[in-house]
C-alpha cells in the first residue's frame, strides 16, 4: 500500500491504527487459517495417487452423481425463483387479504430441515399415509391409485429443497424491492407501464441482482443437503462423498470427490459474491416514501392469495402438521427419558458453538474495526467463508489433518512415553464443534458486524480518551450496547448447529446422539412416526429465529437490519 | 504567554501514503488558552485534531504534551490516546447509549476509588448545569443537554488539554450561541488548554484567543481573531471571513488608481498588477446629493437584502473607463435606500487591501457568510 505510488515528498511509510503492530491481526489470521484448514486438507489429497476405487468410480457412478448434483442445482435454481420471486413482489407491492400475514409467515419453512419435509411427504404420499388412504375410501378404488406421483426421486428431492430454500430468494427479493425508489416505479406508472409491466421492466431488471444472490444461496445450500437425496436414494456428490468413505472406507477417494465439489460449490459461490456486488446500481435514489401499492381485485386477488398461501402450506404448515400428527399420536415413542438425552445433547452441541461462534466473530469484527488494513479484512473475510463448505465436505476436511494430528501424537507418545494416549480430538466434542464453527462463523459474523458497524468510532475514541484500552472499551462500551445482536448472532448458530446433519453425522463423539442425527437414523429405518418427536423439536426451536427475523424485517426500511444480513450470509 | 502545555512541531499526515493532508503544520496552545483551527472542510483541521488526540500514529513531527513528548515521527514513538489524559468532544457528542448521564461522565474515573466517582462526576455536571439530569439517559436529552454532558464527560478527569471537534455544528442555529457562550466559560474556568476544530470563521473569533488559519493541509495564518481579520495575509485569509468586493488595478509610484480613490500600495513596485479587496461593511454607502468630506462614486441600488442587524446592498457602478461594478455594501446606519435608488460610495483606503496578481476570482453571492459546508 505504502509502495504504491512513488510519492515526490518521500511520505514515511504508513502506520494505522495505534502504535504497535498487532495481536490482533496475528489472531485474526490463525483464526482464518483454522477455518481454511478443511479445504485445504480436502485439497492437498486430490494430488495424491488415485486408488482402484476413483478409477472404479470414475468407470461407473462418477458422471451419475455429477448430473444429479447439476440436474438438482438448475432444478432447484429455478424453482426458488418461480416461488420466491412473485410472493415477495406481491406482499411488499401489492394490497389483498394477508399481506401482513404472508409477509412474516412466508419465512416459516426456514425452519424446516429439508430432510425433515422429505420424511413427512413420504409419510404423507406412501400407500399408507393419509392421502392415498382417502382417496381410495373416497373413490373406491382398493387397488390403488397409480396416477400418485412418485416423489422418492430427483425432481422430488429438488421440490422439498424448493419449499425450504425458496425463502432465501424471498427474503432478498422482498428487501430490494423495498430499497428501490418509490419514485422509479412511479416514473415508470407516468410513463406508461401498467403495474404488470412496470414489475417486468423495472422492479425485476433492478432486484436481478438480489435475485441471482438468493437463488445462489439456495443452490449452495441444495449442494450441501444430505439427508434428503440420501433418504431418496438420488446420487449427488454429497451422498457419494459419504458412501465412498463409509461404504468403501476409501478416504482417498472421498476427498478427491470432495475437491470436485468444492469446485462447484466455488463457482455457485463466486457467481453469488459478483451478484452482490453489481447490487449497488440498483440505488438509484436515496429518498424513500412509503412504496404505492397496487390494490388487487378479482382472480388477480384469489391468485396472490393462493401464492403466497401455496409455498407456505407446502413448505410449512402440511409437513408441521404431518409431525404434529405423528408425535401426538405415538407418545410413546418420545415421551421418555431417551428423547432428554437427545435434546440435552443437542443444546449442549448448538450451545457451545453458538457462544464460541459469537465470541470468535466479535474477536474478528473488533479486531478489524481497531485494524482496518487489507491484511486483516483479507483475514476476516476467509474465515466468514465457511458457510459455502457442503457438511460432508467438511466432515472429511475435519476428520484428516484431526486424525494425521491424533496417530502424530499417538506415535510420539507410544515412542517417547511408552503408552497410547488414544484419540485426543477425532470423535470428540472439539472436532464437531470445530466443524460447526468453520460453517456457521459466517452467519455470526455478519450480524456481529452490522451491529458493531453501527456503533459510531466516536464512541470508541471517547472510550480510549478518558483512558480506556481497546480491551476495556469493547467490554465496557460496544458489548453492552450491542447485547441485542449478539443474542441475535447466538441463536442463528444454535438453530444451524440444530439442524445440521451430515457433519454431526460422522464427527459426532460415539453414541453422542443429537436430535437431527436420531431423526436422520429413526427415518432410515422407515419408522418415520418415531422420528416425529425429535424432527418436531428441532422444528419448534427452528421457528424463533424466523420470529426474529420477521419482526426485524417488520421494523427495517429499506431493508438491511442486522439480523436480516445474519441470517443470509 | 503562559508556558505552553500542548506543542505541535513541523507536524505532517498522510492517510493514503501519497497525498500528505497536513504538512509542516506546528502550533502551541498555552494554559488557559482557547485556540482555534480554522479551515474549509477537508483542510487537514480534524487530523490535526486526531493526531493531538493519538487517534491517528504520527508519521512526521513531534507532539508534546505538558513538556513530554507523546509523539515522535523520527522514532516511531506513539503513546496511544488512553495514556494521553486528553479530552475530547466530538461532533456526534458520542455520548454512550447503555449509560446513565452520571456512569456516562464517571466513566473516564475508573482510577479514582468508587465513593469519589460519583462525587466528582456530579461536580463536573454541575460545572455544566445538568445535574439534574445525573440518571437520565442519553436519549432522553436534548442535542444541547448532550453537548453540556459531553463536555462534563471530557472535563471530568480534569485534562490539561481539550480538544473539541466542531462542538456546536451538531445543534441548530440559535441554540448554538446559548451553547457556545456557556462552553466558552467553561472551558477557560477549568484552566485547560484548548483546541477547537471549526469551519465557521463567526465561531472560531468568538471562542479563540488566537486562530490557526489551514487551507490545503498548511497553516496560511495565525494571531488573534481581531488582527487576522483586520490584516488578513493573503487572498484567501480575507475571503474566508466575509464575502469581500475586488478590484482590479496597476501600482503607480507606491498608489493604485481605482474609481472608489487610490489605495496605498507601497510594498509593489510601480507597473504591477494587483488586486484591491475590501469587505462590504468597509464601503460606505451614502445619499448621493448629501454632503460628503470624500469624493463619492455614483451608483445604483441593484438589490437590499434586510438580515436583521444590517443591511445587505448590492450597487451598480460605472468605472471611468466605462467597465461595470457590480458591488456589495454592509451598512447598519439609518440610510436605507430602496432598489433603483442613486447613491454614492466612499471606501476608507485603510481598510482596504493589496494582493499580487488575480488568481482565479471567487463568484460572492450576496448572502451571509458562509452557512455549514
Amino acid at each position: 500500500m505504502a509502495d504504491a505510488v512513488p510519492s515526490p515528498l518521500q511520505v514515511p511509510k504508513l502506520r494505522r491504527g495505534f502504535a504497535r503492530p498487532s495481536g490482533w491481526t496475528v489472531a485474526a489470521w490463525i483464526i482464518a487459517a483454522c477455518v481454511a484448514t478443511p479445504v485445504v486438507a480436502v485439497f492437498s489429497h486430490v494430488f495424491l495417487p488415485k486408488g482402484d476405487i476413483w478409477a472404479h468410480l470414475y468407470e461407473t457412478v462418477l458422471g451419475a452423481y455429477v448430473t444429479n448434483s447439476m440436474l438438482m442445482m438448475v432444478l432447484v435454481g429455478i424453482g426458488v425463483l418461480i416461488v420466491g420471486v412473485p410472493a415477495a413482489w406481491m406482499v411488499t407491492l401489492c394490497v389483498f387479504p394477508g399481506r401482513k400475514f404472508f409477509e412474516w409467515a412466508l419465512l416459516l419453512p426456514m425452519a424446516m430441515p429439508a430432510y425433515v419435509v422429505a420424511y413427512t411427504y413420504v409419510g404423507l404420499l406412501d400407500y399408507a399415509g393419509p392421502v392415498q388412504t382417502g382417496l381410495r375410501d373416497i373413490l373406491g378404488m382398493p387397488d390403488g391409485l397409480h396416477w400418485i406421483p412418485e416423489i422418492r426421486n430427483l425432481p422430488g428431492a429438488a421440490l422439498m429443497l424448493v419449499l425450504v430454500l425458496y425463502p432465501y430468494v424471498y427474503l432478498l427479493a422482498r428487501a430490494a424491492f423495498l430499497e428501490q425508489s418509490a419514485c422509479v416505479l412511479e416514473v415508470s406508472r407516468t410513463l406508461g407501464c401498467s403495474p404488470t409491466k412496470g414489475f417486468f421492466r423495472v422492479a425485476l431488471p433492478l432486484a436481478r441482482p438480489a435475485l441471482a444472490a438468493g437463488a445462489a444461496l439456495a443452490v449452495m445450500e441444495s449442494l450441501n443437503d444430505f439427508g434428503t437425496v440420501q433418504y431418496f436414494g438420488v446420487d449427488t456428490m454429497a451422498t457419494g462423498i459419504y458412501r465412498v468413505w463409509r461404504g468403501m472406507g476409501d478416504a482417498e477417494a472421498a476427498s478427491q470427490l470432495a475437491a470436485l465439489l468444492l469446485v462447484f460449490v466455488f463457482v455457485v459461490f463466486g457467481f453469488e459474491r459478483w451478484s452482490r456486488g453489481r447490487q449497488s446500481f440498483a440505488h438509484t435514489s436515496s429518498r424513500y416514501r412509503p412504496l404505492p401499492r397496487y390494490h388487487l381485485r378479482g382472480w388477480l386477488k384469489v391468485g396472490a392469495i393462493a401464492g403466497c398461501a401455496l409455498p407456505l402450506l407446502l413448505g410449512f404448515v402440511a409437513p408441521a402438521a404431518v409431525l404434529l400428527g405423528w408425535a401426538l399420536n405415538n407418545p410413546e415413542y418420545w415421551w421418555r427419558a431417551s428423547f432428554l438425552f437427545l435434546i440435552r445433547n443437542s443444546f449442549i452441541m448448538a450451545g457451545l458453538a453458538a457462544v464460541l461462534g459469537v465470541a470468535v466473530a466479535v474477536f474478528l469484527a473488533y479486531a478489524l474495526r481497531l485494524h482496518a488494513t487489507p491484511a486483516t479484512s483479507l483475514a476476516v473475510r476467509i474465515a466468514g467463508m465457511g458457510y459455502a463448505i457442503p457438511g460432508t465436505v467438511l466432515a472429511i476436511g475435519v476428520l484428516l489433518p484431526f486424525a494425521a494430528f491424533d496417530h502424530a501424537i499417538d506415535r510420539w507418545a507410544k515412542a517417547t512415553l511408552g503408552m497410547s494416549p488414544g484419540l485426543i480430538l477425532s470423535g470428540t466434542l472439539v472436532a464437531v464443534t470445530f466443524a460447526y464453527l468453520v460453517r456457521f462463523l459466517t452467519g455470526s459474523l455478519n450480524a456481529v458486524e452490522a451491529s458493531l458497524g453501527k456503533i459510531t468510532r466516536s464512541m470508541d475514541h471517547a472510550a480510549r480518551s478518558l483512558g480506556r484500552g481497546p480491551g476495556s472499551t469493547l467490554w465496557n462500551v460496544h458489548l453492552p450496547i450491542m447485547r441485542g445482536s449478539l443474542l441475535t448472532a447466538g441463536i442463528l448458530v444454535f438453530v444451524d448447529v440444530l439442524k445440521e446433519l451430515p457433519a454431526t453425522l460422522v464427527l459426532r463423539p460415539f453414541n453422542f446422539d443429537t436430535l437431527a442425527v436420531a431423526t436422520y437414523n429413526l427415518a432410515s429405518d422407515e419408522r418415520l412416526a418415531e422420528a416425529a418427536g425429535p424432527a418436531l423439536a428441532i422444528v419448534v426451536v427452528g421457528v424463533l429465529p424466523v420470529i426474529m427475523l420477521s419482526r426485524a424485517i417488520g421494523r427495517s426500511r429499506p431493508g438491511t437490519g442486522g439480523a436480516v444480513e445474519g441470517a443470509v450470509p | 504567554m503562559s508556558e505552553i502545555i500542548l506543542g505541535l512541531e513541523g507536524v505532517g499526515h498522510s492517510y493514503d501514503g501519497v497525498v500528505e493532508v497536513v504538512s509542516g503544520f506546528s502550533l502551541g496552545v498555552g494554559a488557559g488558552e482557547i485556540v482555534c483551527l480554522l479551515g474549509p472542510s477537508g483542510c487537514g483541521k480534524s487530523t490535526v485534531l486526531r493526531l493531538a488526540a493519538g487517534l491517528e500514529t504520527l508519521q512526521r513531527g513531534r507532539i508534546q504534551l505538558r513538556g513530554e513528548t507523546v509523539a515522535d515521527g523520527e522514532s516511531g514513538v506513539s503513546q496511544p490516546p488512553e495514556r494521553r489524559n486528553v479530552g475530547l468532544v466530538f461532533q456526534d457528542f458520542a455520548l454512550f447509549p447503555h449509560l446513565t448521564v452520571a456512569r456516562n461522565v464517571a466513566f473516564g474515573l475508573a482510577d479514582l476509588p468508587e465513593h469519589q466517582r460519583g462525587q466528582r462526576a456530579l461536580e463536573a455536571l454541575a460545572q455544566v448545569g445538568m445535574a439534574g439530569y445525573a440518571g437520565s439517559y442519553p436519549h432522553a436529552l436534548s442535542g444541547g443537554q448532550q453537548q453540556r454532558v459531553a463536555l462534563a464527560r471530557a472535563l471530568a478527569p480534569r485534562p490539561s488539554v481539550m480538544l473539541l471537534d466542531e462542538p456546536f455544528s451538531g445543534l441548530d442555529a440559535r441554540l448554538r450561541e446559548q451553547i457556545r457562550d456557556d462552553t466558552l466559560r467553561v472551558l477557560k474556568r477549568s484552566g485547560a488548554a484548548t483546541l477547537l476544530v471549526t469551519h465557521d470563521p463567526e465561531e472560531a473569533m468568538f471562542m479563540a484567543d488566537r486562530i490557526y488559519l489551514m487551507q490545503a493541509g498548511k497553516l496560511i495564518q495565525s494571531g488573534p481573531p481581531a488582527e487576522v481579520y483586520a490584516r488578513p495575509n493573503s487572498e484567501f485569509a480575507a475571503k474566508f471571513f466575509s464575502n469581500i468586493n475586488e478590484l482590479e488595478g496597476i501600482v503607480q509610484n507606491g498608489w493604485v488608481a481605482t474609481p472608489l480613490g487610490p489605495i496605498p500600495a507601497a510594498q509593489w513596485p510601480s507597473g504591477s498588477s494587483v488586486k484591491v479587496i475590501f469587505r462590504p461593511e468597509c464601503l460606505d454607502c451614502v445619499p448621493i446629493n448629501g454632503a460628503s468630506g470624500r469624493a463619492v462614486l455614483p451608483a445604483t441600488v441593484t438589490e437590499v437584502r434586510f438580515i436583521g442587524v444590517a443591511r445587505l446592498i448590492r450597487v451598480l457602478a460605472t468605472a471611468e473607463n466605462g467597465a461595470a461594478l457590480d458591488l456589495q455594501v454592509r451598512t447598519s446606519g439609518a440610510f436605507a435606500p430602496e432598489v433603483g435608488a442613486k447613491v454614492g460610495l466612499s471606501l476608507d483606503p485603510a481598510r482596504a487591501f493589496v494582493f499580487g496578481p488575480a488568481q482565479n476570482a471567487m463568484q460572492t453571492p450576496l448572502a451571509e457568510p458562509r452557512s455549514n459546508a
